[in-house]
């Protein structure tokens, strides 16, 4: 492996850490809303909410990746790689943040809601002072647990052309030869960029224990 | 559109057999992990230092990378070395290697949550070594396993998806083949999905099913 290699190994990281962080920033607050709506437990969307999340939990992203690349434009939506890859990423994520959001909501004492609306709280400010900063601390290491698997699928994007950690690797190995050097540093990149991830989880634990005495 | 369902309706064939293809390589990719992932469960937890520190390493590298990166270098990295696969082997080796080590670590989260009395009981009545493992340690951890292994074949399920990039005939490959041919993504990928899903809801089933029995026979 000669040093441009490396260099095109790094890029590959670049693209999969920032379409999946992408996807993530989209699918964790569409995971949130999509709960949110089954929580209150609105007729209709309840329903189709739960087919959603049950369909796309059982769908493999590569298949789903496909689907959204291809399918889209054959119904008159014409779509770029990268955003057929966002797309991709961040409803599949979704899904699974739906599910881990639902399960903290689920457990919210009934008891606080109803004092906050004795307190006269409306609805979304009882939402904003009082479920949301608890969910999303019992939430979050679900949260990064989805994140590193889908940092783990993200390799389904390289259908629609995207060259990421695991494409570039494959490139090298072609050109060179010589596959098990370029798979050997992709997964030492792999492995950095989950390291990064549950990383940030424990800071953020820590700093919430010497702000609030409890994480 | 109903014509482009009707396109894939005629190559329903081709269809079924990816999706036997699919359910054939997880069943037997389950079967297998979960035989090699025993003595990998045996290593995390043996008193030799040395033993339990490799098996670690195995079992959280494998956890840290990609299955499409393992599977390419099983498949294209091996040779090198002078392994080589076709690649319907190459990808059932990439599975079950991938996953034994996923069940391996399931089993040991049940095994050390095991009552301590439970296995000196074992030991008392003369059992040790893989005997013990065997017939004290192993039903009671796969019992309580069955939730959790339900969720690792689903697993399986969806990387055996991944397969099709190194072309082995399972059910995304046969639908992008019939998308090719015919250009009806969206049909031959939808009727993808819709089996996919029939399978997870059939896993599911078959956890319940299992899991009931297992209550009534306590």
């Amino acid at each position: 492996m000669r040093a441009y290699d490396y260099l095109s190994l790094l890029q590959g990281a670049t693209v999969t850490v920032s379409l999946s962080l992408v996807g993530i920033f989209l699918g964790v607050p569409l995971g949130l809303s999509l709960a949110l709506i089954r929580w209150a437990g609105v007729p209709v969307f309840s329903r189709a909410i739960a087919v959603y999340v049950s369909v796309l939990r059982a769908t493999p992203l590569v298949t789903f990746t496909l689907l959204i690349f291809f399918a889209l434009p054959n119904v008159g939506v014409p779509i770029d790689p990268v955003p057929a890859a966002i797309v991709a990423l961040a409803m599949n994520t979704s899904a699974f943040n739906c599910e881990i959001w639902r399960a903290a909501l689920a457990d919210f004492p009934r008891t606080q809601l109803d004092a906050a609306t004795a307190a006269g709280m409306t609805p979304g400010l009882a939402f904003r002072r009082i479920v949301f900063p608890q969910i999303w601390r019992v939430s979050l290491p679900g949260l990064v647990n989805e994140m590193t698997l889908l940092i783990k699928s993200s390799p389904a994007i390289a259908v629609t052309g995207i060259v990421d950690i695991t494409r570039a690797a494959v490139r090298i190995g072609a050109q060179t030869y010589e596959p098990l050097p370029p798979f050997l540093v992709a997964t030492a990149l792999y492995f950095l960029v989950i390291l990064g991830f549950v990383r940030a989880q424990r800071l953020i634990e820590t700093h919430m224990e010497r702000k609030f005495g409890f994480a | 559109m109903t014509r482009e369902f009707a396109i894939v309706w005629a190559h329903k064939d081709r269809l079924l057999d990816g999706f036997a293809n699919t359910v054939w390589l997880c069943v037997l990719a389950t079967v297998i992990a979960l035989a090699v992932a025993s003595p990998i469960t045996m290593a995390l937890m043996a008193q030799n230092r040395p033993m339990r520190t490799l098996a670690r390493g195995l079992v959280d590298g494998m956890r840290c990378i990609p299955f499409l990166l393992l599977a390419y270098i099983i498949y294209y990295g091996l040779p090198t070395l002078g392994i080589r696969f076709n690649n319907w082997t190459a990808g059932l080796c990439a599975l079950v290697v991938y996953n034994a080590c996923y069940i391996a670590e399931i089993l040991r989260g049940a095994w050390a949550s095991l009552p301590r009395e439970h296995i000196d009981a074992g030991h008392a009545f003369g059992f040790s070594g893989w005997r013990l493992y065997r017939r004290i340690i192993l039903p009671p951890i796969l019992m309580a396993c069955v939730p959790v292994m339900g969720n690792q074949m689903i697993q399986i399920i969806k990387d055996s998806a991944f397969l099709t990039i190194i072309a082995v005939p399972e059910l995304t490959h046969e639908a992008s083949a019939i998308q090719s041919m015919y250009y009806v993504p969206f049909a031959a990928f939808i009727s993808a999905v819709l089996l996919y899903w029939v399978l997870c809801r059939i896993v599911e089933m078959l956890v319940g099913l299992i899991e009931r029995r297992a209550e009534k026979r306590r």
